[in-house]
């Protein structure tokens, strides 16, 4: 991990300081069936939405997935895992969770390095700050479909991009983008990279803030350089942030959907479907919905799989602190 | 993508059913046949535009000359169709007239036992529709009537096979390879096609069965939802062996069939191809695509070329259309003959000049606004038969993989085999 140097050095941690003074339990302790009414009463409304939005209908959908059901009526003939079995054998649902991790590795080893770098220069004070930073955001804040339906007709073969190609004497490496079903994939991410690092960028910034300048100025009396200072000192401090934005960033590519629905549909040939696109052909718009169920539980236990290790492995240390205790 | 889908449809059901029982009570129960008056829903796709003022109009007519019968139009959007219909037939309140497709849809309705048997009641005058109105029939029984209709075949542009030097549009395949290559040498991109929406690609493998399957065949394979007839693996061949002369544009896979300029009819409609394989619906969606006025006057139509040695009538046509379903049987009189007053000269006259397809009743042909249209529409009713578009006569999910499969054989992966094995392993998964 990124902080794993912070060992080396005697500094302080970006992580929260020790909890602020607990006040102290009242004298005369409430009685238990109070404070259980105001539990109940308190987390009942939340909890009774958690349980029938989020808990229920992953459920159902689980169950759904058990059946053969078009979607119409009452459910079909039960058909236990079948359906389970069949998404995971299914040699186009594959290809799709393949997509689905490149696009993952792409975005870590792109985006990553991009917005942070990005950050760095642009936490400077330079001339127009304000504005770059605006211009880095603006991709990320324009709605995914108007990305993908801009790009869709920039990358038109003899469109926009093939023409500044051209002007610039890349003629000769001009593609068809979208429709090479080797490439296919490579140009979507370059559209995702396209919208998402101003996010990785605006998160870094955001960490970025949150580190005293008083370190990096103890650290140039000690004779370190800017670089040095930068690898050693804000880095590591910039810990928590890096990872966050790696678990929204991999949950975030685990779920591309609009942008490649739009400019291919997932085609051609599938050389571009990611496990939601596949999930809409199959389940939406082929009205299989046990089928789509499946395939929807499969991919939330992919998520909720990553999630849970990343937060046991990854997270702990960041959320350490920030947890409440049943206090009294 | 983990959405609640069972609930969602069962409370669309519940709010159906709630919206039929209000409009049920509001008209004084529908089925009161003792006193003569009856209430009809009627469940339509246009929610906007001109052909929802076309409806409501005919609903008001329609009660105007028969004072028994009220007609009460809802519009729905097109998508909820298919998710408010099935359980709207499972309950016991169902719409009286419904938006209705035919093919493979209509025919799992039919099970439901809601769906009204028309066949004695149109008797009288369906026959002006011609024989697409065969898509609306399950088992030989008319269950819906069109009130539209669409056919695929090659629009083209008179000025750029003027520029490659072609006379006549192609009758036979080998001639239409001739005029690629003539429009190729003339720097011509001869065929557009929106390989990127799936369904374009359809129409090509679809036209090469209908040119190589006799009628019966095509029958039989809608019918038992099976393409192992062997002219059916010869369509992929031949289709193949055309596709080898690089009739299409550069990056065709990619291509939309109708977004933006540069989809394969914005191409035709900028002179950038020279023809496009397309519905009857074309025109229109070209007209937007482009700033060029003389555009209807250049667009001319073809219908699908004959295959030399194909069993298949070359006079046979690919296409589909909208229509309407009646339900409750103490209604069925007045809905069939309100479908038989969509269906006459003034109604389908507007309906036309709505723009959404040809007129099922051939009548209404002069106000066609293209002249070409007028030419589809004469191709069309003179068809000795008119298939349905393969994914709407098959179920739902057997469609969509046959769509799925040949656009993947279009784009160079899979076999002739591979699309006829995709439809059986989708009808027995």
């Amino acid at each position: 991990m990124a902080v794993a140097g912070d060992k080396d050095l005697d500094i302080p941690r970006a992580e929260p300081g020790p909890a602020p003074p607990v006040p102290r339990a009242r004298r005369r302790p409430r009685p238990r069936l109070r404070r259980r009414t105001e539990l109940v009463v308190l987390l009942a409304p939340a909890l009774l939405l958690f349980v029938g939005f989020v808990l229920l209908p992953i459920v159902l959908a689980a169950w759904d997935g058990m059946h053969k059901w078009t979607g119409f009526g009452s459910l079909g003939p039960f058909a236990g895992l079948h359906n389970y079995r069949l998404v995971l054998s299914d040699p186009v649902f594959r290809q799709s969770f393949v997509h689905n991790v490149i696009i993952v590795i792409a975005s870590i080893l792109i985006q990553l390095p991009l917005g942070l770098g990005m950050a760095l220069l642009l936490n400077r004070r330079i001339r127009g700050r304000a504005f770059l930073r605006t211009l880095a955001f603006a991709p990320f804040v324009l709605p995914y479909a108007t990305t993908a339906v801009m790009w869709l007709l920039l990358l038109q073969p003899g469109g926009f991009v093939d023409q500044v190609m051209k002007l610039v004497g890349l003629g000769g490496l001009v593609q068809l983008w979208l429709a090479n079903l080797h490439l296919v994939i490579y140009t979507m991410i370059v559209v995702l990279t396209w919208q998402f690092f101003g996010f990785a960028m605006i998160l870094m910034l955001a960490g970025l803030q949150g580190i005293p300048g008083e370190l990096r100025e103890a650290a140039a009396l000690d004779g370190a350089s800017g670089w040095q200072a930068t690898r050693r000192i804000t880095l590591p401090l910039l810990g928590p942030t890096i990872r966050i934005w790696l678990f929204l960033s991999v949950v975030g590519s685990l779920q591309v959907f609009d942008q490649v629905w739009i400019m291919t549909g997932g085609g051609p040939a599938n050389a571009s479907s990611t496990m939601v696109t596949y999930l809409v052909q199959h389940g939406f718009q082929s009205y299989e919905f046990g089928y789509g169920s499946a395939v929807a539980v499969i991919i939330f236990l992919i998520c909720f799989i990553f999630a849970l290790l990343y937060q046991r492995f990854v997270l702990r240390r960041d959320t350490r602190g920030a947890l409440t205790r049943a206090v009294g | 993508m983990r959405s609640p889908r069972k609930p969602a449809v069962v409370a669309m059901a519940a709010a159906a059913a709630l919206a039929l029982a209000a409009c049920g009570s509001s008209g004084g129960g529908k089925a009161s046949s003792s006193s003569g008056k009856v209430t009809l829903t009627w469940w339509t796709n246009a929610t906007a535009g001109q052909l929802k003022t076309v409806w409501q109009q005919a609903a008001t007519a329609f009660h105007a000359a028969h004072p028994n019968v009220t007609i009460q139009v809802e519009p729905l959007q097109n998508e909820a169709f298919t998710t408010k219909v099935p359980p709207a037939l499972a309950s016991s309140n169902p719409p009286d007239i419904y938006q209705q497709w035919g093919g493979g849809q209509e025919a799992t309705q039919v099970p439901s036992g809601k769906v009204a048997d028309l066949t004695r009641l149109s008797s009288g005058w369906i026959g002006e529709v011609g024989s697409s109105a065969q898509a609306w029939q399950v088992n030989g029984k008319q269950y819906g009537v069109p009130y539209d209709l669409h056919t695929v075949g090659f629009w083209y542009r008179k000025d750029l096979f003027a520029r490659a030097g072609i006379t006549t549009p192609p009758t036979t395949l080998a001639e239409l390879q001739t005029d690629d290559a003539k429009l190729k040498a003339a720097h011509i991109v001869p065929i557009a096609i929106g390989s990127k929406d799936k369904w374009p690609d359809a129409f090509w493998w679809e036209y090469f069965a209908l040119r190589l399957c006799p009628t019966a065949t095509l029958k039989a394979a809608m019918k038992g939802v099976n393409l192992s007839a062997p002219c059916f693996t010869q369509a992929g061949n031949q289709l193949k062996s055309f596709m080898t002369t690089k009739p299409f544009q550069a990056g065709f896979l990619g291509t939309p069939a109708q977004v933006g300029a540069g989809s394969s009819a914005g191409m035709v409609a900028n002179g950038k191809a020279a023809m496009e394989l397309q519905g009857d619906w074309d025109p229109g969606v070209m007209a937007p695509l482009t700033s060029d006025k003389k555009l209807n006057s250049e667009l001319g139509w073809f219908p699908f070329p004959a295959i030399s040695g194909g069993a298949g009538s070359p006079a046979t046509t690919l296409g589909g259309g909208d229509g309407f379903s009646c339900t409750t049987p103490a209604t069925e009189p007045a809905c069939a003959q309100f479908l038989q007053y969509i269906d006459s000269t003034s109604v389908q006259k507007k309906v036309v000049a709505a723009n959404v397809g040809l007129p099922a009743n051939p009548a209404a042909a002069s106000a066609l606004s293209l002249p070409a249209l007028k030419q589809v529409l004469t191709y069309n009713h003179a068809a000795p038969y008119v298939q349905t578009y393969f994914d709407i006569a098959f179920p739902t999910s057997v469609g969509q993989a046959l769509d799925a499969a040949i656009a993947t054989y279009f784009a160079g992966q899979g076999s002739p085999q591979s699309v006829i094995t995709a439809v059986s392993q989708a009808r027995n998964q």
